[in-house]
């Protein structure tokens, strides 16, 4: 297939990769000329597998692995793998829905390189992952409480830490910051005809005829 | 280094021949203050006698929460992070992310701009290399190589000044183009360099590559078989130096580079000494860039910004003398410019591999959620098994050579 790969093909190169995963990937967009799949929880790691030795498409290679966190969604977390197949010059992305308790299947059997981008995506979101050969945090201090990336865990966090000169260490205390002005310059009566999603408030405008 | 001594079991002492000759196994914290670190890596290491068996990073003491602080920002506001990620090439990583929002927005970058970029991506490259190539040379014991890098990379600085006003965290790359134009003196006198340059980099080549002591402490070790190189995620000099032939900047071209003549040099045996070999070559390949960029940029006018006015902010002259100016300037740096909701994927061939921002937009002025895709996150990773069975003199060259820079692995 020749590069870049029109949106058209890459439709049915989607489509083809569902036909063909027996069930394991579920469907396929390609929005601004990125294919995108979804995948069941329970089943990644056979698509992943799928997908890294099926012959026509040869996914090698695991670029990157994070999640997304949708705290109004009743399955809160969407973890994004992105792969890239060098042997066809491709690139895929894959998602799946989980929530806080629910564990996601690890991906190291596939790509041993998902071992730290698994920590981090825990550290950072709390999404669990079955199996996984060493589960611990890997960005944040040692001891640190929380998960940062969570869309409900403030900005300025929670605590703040200095060096005590009588304790001779560093030490941890409450923020004492008092106030952080998140400055909204949204301005509302722009962007619902270019396609922006509807601003908070502006759901009750009346549709231009 | 300070280390403790794990007394070995009773199984071990069994196997012994005598008491005298009992097991001990050594645990080493190396950094994270060390000069060979790189930075503040934390790396617990199991020693058998002087052999490595495990390597743990300790990773995150320059965590400062990037993509936290990137979602309570405006887009433009945003852009200063990345400089603060890859220290030592900041705009490449501003590359990746201003392609991202490009994508969202689909603001076509006009060709002058586009050579700038292109321009001053290899001048990050040849900085990154310049750093990496020099230090490993001193975590082998060279002392001269840094120095002499060191002043090349001094004048790359000036042209990064000389740009953007700042000679490290540039925030020089805007969605839609760059912040300014280059004088004509300045395109000149980088033109200039790139005739001089590749007489300094064949010193420092002729210090190095034939030394003994650089090849002895280097060559096969830390080898990487192309099957690993994939299966732990590598990019960019890592898998090149094990001989597969994959660049963004030949396989996925973005900007000019379709247009541009250079070569990828690709290494054979996959070991550190051919990695090292990779950088010197990759070097000289970009001077040849460069040196296209500049003649182009000295036949080509015209903007470096796109036309857009609701996405590129006016200059400062136009805003003087017209009251939509004004008003764009004063609705693009206080509300900034809104993306459609989606999500995209962008990377660059940083210097160090694979650069990537996956971007979420929710439709308003800041990202939902931004993803950094750092190259030397997965390598880093690989410390284990790449160290085990090799002596413990070998964790810094194999560190060396993994160019490691914690600005972006932390993030």
């Amino acid at each position: 297939m020749s590069w870049p790969v029109s949106a058209a093909d890459l439709q049915a190169l989607g489509q083809a990769m569902v036909a063909n995963s027996a069930g394991a990937l579920t469907a396929a967009h390609v929005t601004y000329d990125e294919l995108s799949l979804s995948a069941p929880l329970p089943r990644i790691v056979e698509a992943l597998t799928f997908l890294r030795d099926h012959p026509d498409y040869r996914f090698e290679v695991l670029i990157d692995l994070t999640a997304v966190d949708y705290p109004e969604r009743e399955k809160r977390f969407e973890v994004v793998y992105h792969l890239l197949s060098m042997s066809k010059n491709l690139r895929v992305r894959i998602k799946l829905v989980t929530d806080e308790d629910t564990p996601v299947p690890t991906a190291t059997p596939a790509y041993p390189c998902a071992n730290w981008y698994e920590r981090e995506a825990f550290d950072m979101y709390g999404v669990f992952f079955e199996g996984h050969p060493d589960l611990r945090r890997i960005l944040t201090d040692y001891g640190f409480h929380g998960h940062p990336l969570r869309k409900d865990f403030p900005m300025s966090g929670y605590v703040e830490l200095r060096y005590d000169d009588e304790l001779k260490r560093v030490v941890y205390e409450p923020i004492k910051m008092t106030e952080w002005r998140n400055w909204d310059f949204l301005s509302p009566w722009e962007g619902a005809e270019r396609g922006f999603a509807a601003l908070p408030g502006d759901e009750k405008a009346e549709p231009k005829a | 280094m300070t280390g403790e001594v794990v007394p070995a079991s009773e199984a071990q002492l069994a196997h012994s021949p005598s008491a005298e000759t009992e097991i001990r196994k050594f645990t080493i914290n190396f950094g994270p203050q060390h000069p060979a670190a790189h930075g503040v890596l934390r790396l617990i290491l199991e020693l058998d006698g002087e052999v490595v068996e495990r390597v743990d990073p300790h990773v995150g003491l320059l965590h400062r929460g990037t993509e936290k602080l990137m979602e309570y920002r405006p887009y433009q506001q945003t852009i200063p992070y990345f400089d603060r990620l890859d220290y030592v090439a900041p705009m490449n990583q501003e590359h990746a992310y201003v392609l991202a929002i490009e994508k969202l927005l689909a603001v076509e970058v006009p060709y002058r701009a586009q050579l700038i970029r292109v321009l001053y991506s290899e001048i990050g490259r040849i900085l990154n290399h310049l750093l990496n190539v020099t230090t490993q040379a001193m975590d082998v014991g060279a002392l001269t190589p840094p120095l002499w890098g060191f002043e090349e990379r001094e004048k790359l600085m000036v042209f990064y000044e000389r740009a953007s006003g700042a000679r490290l965290h540039a925030n020089y790359f805007r969605v839609g183009g760059v912040r300014q134009d280059l004088p004509p003196a300045l395109v000149a006198d980088i033109s200039a360099w790139c005739d001089a340059f590749p007489k300094a980099l064949k010193d420092i080549d002729s210090l190095i590559t034939g030394n003994r002591i650089f090849k002895q402490r280097n060559v096969d070790i830390g080898v990487v078989s192309k099957q690993e190189a994939l299966d732990w995620g590598f990019s960019g000099v890592m898998v090149r130096g094990s001989g597969i032939a994959w660049d963004l900047r030949r396989n996925k071209p973005y900007e000019c580079y379709n247009e541009l003549e250079f070569d990828i040099p690709l290494g054979v045996n996959g070991d550190c000494y051919d990695r090292y070999l990779c950088r010197m070559e990759e070097m000289r390949q970009s001077v040849r860039i460069m040196k296209q960029c500049c003649d182009r940029l000295e036949k080509t006018p015209g903007p470096v910004l796109t036309e857009d006015n609701k996405i590129g902010a006016p200059r400062r002259g136009e805003m003087k003398r017209s009251m939509e100016a004004l008003i764009h300037h004063f609705k693009l740096f206080t509300e900034g410019y809104r993306t459609p909701p989606g999500e995209v994927y962008a990377c660059v061939e940083a210097p160090k591999g694979e650069f990537g921002v996956f971007l979420v937009s929710d439709g308003s002025n800041k990202p939902y959620k931004c993803k950094i895709r750092a190259p030397g996150y997965p390598h880093l990773q690989a410390m284990d098994w790449m160290n085990r069975g090799h002596m413990l003199a070998d964790v810094s060259a194999i560190l060396g050579s993994l160019d490691i820079v914690f600005g972006e692995i932390d993030r």
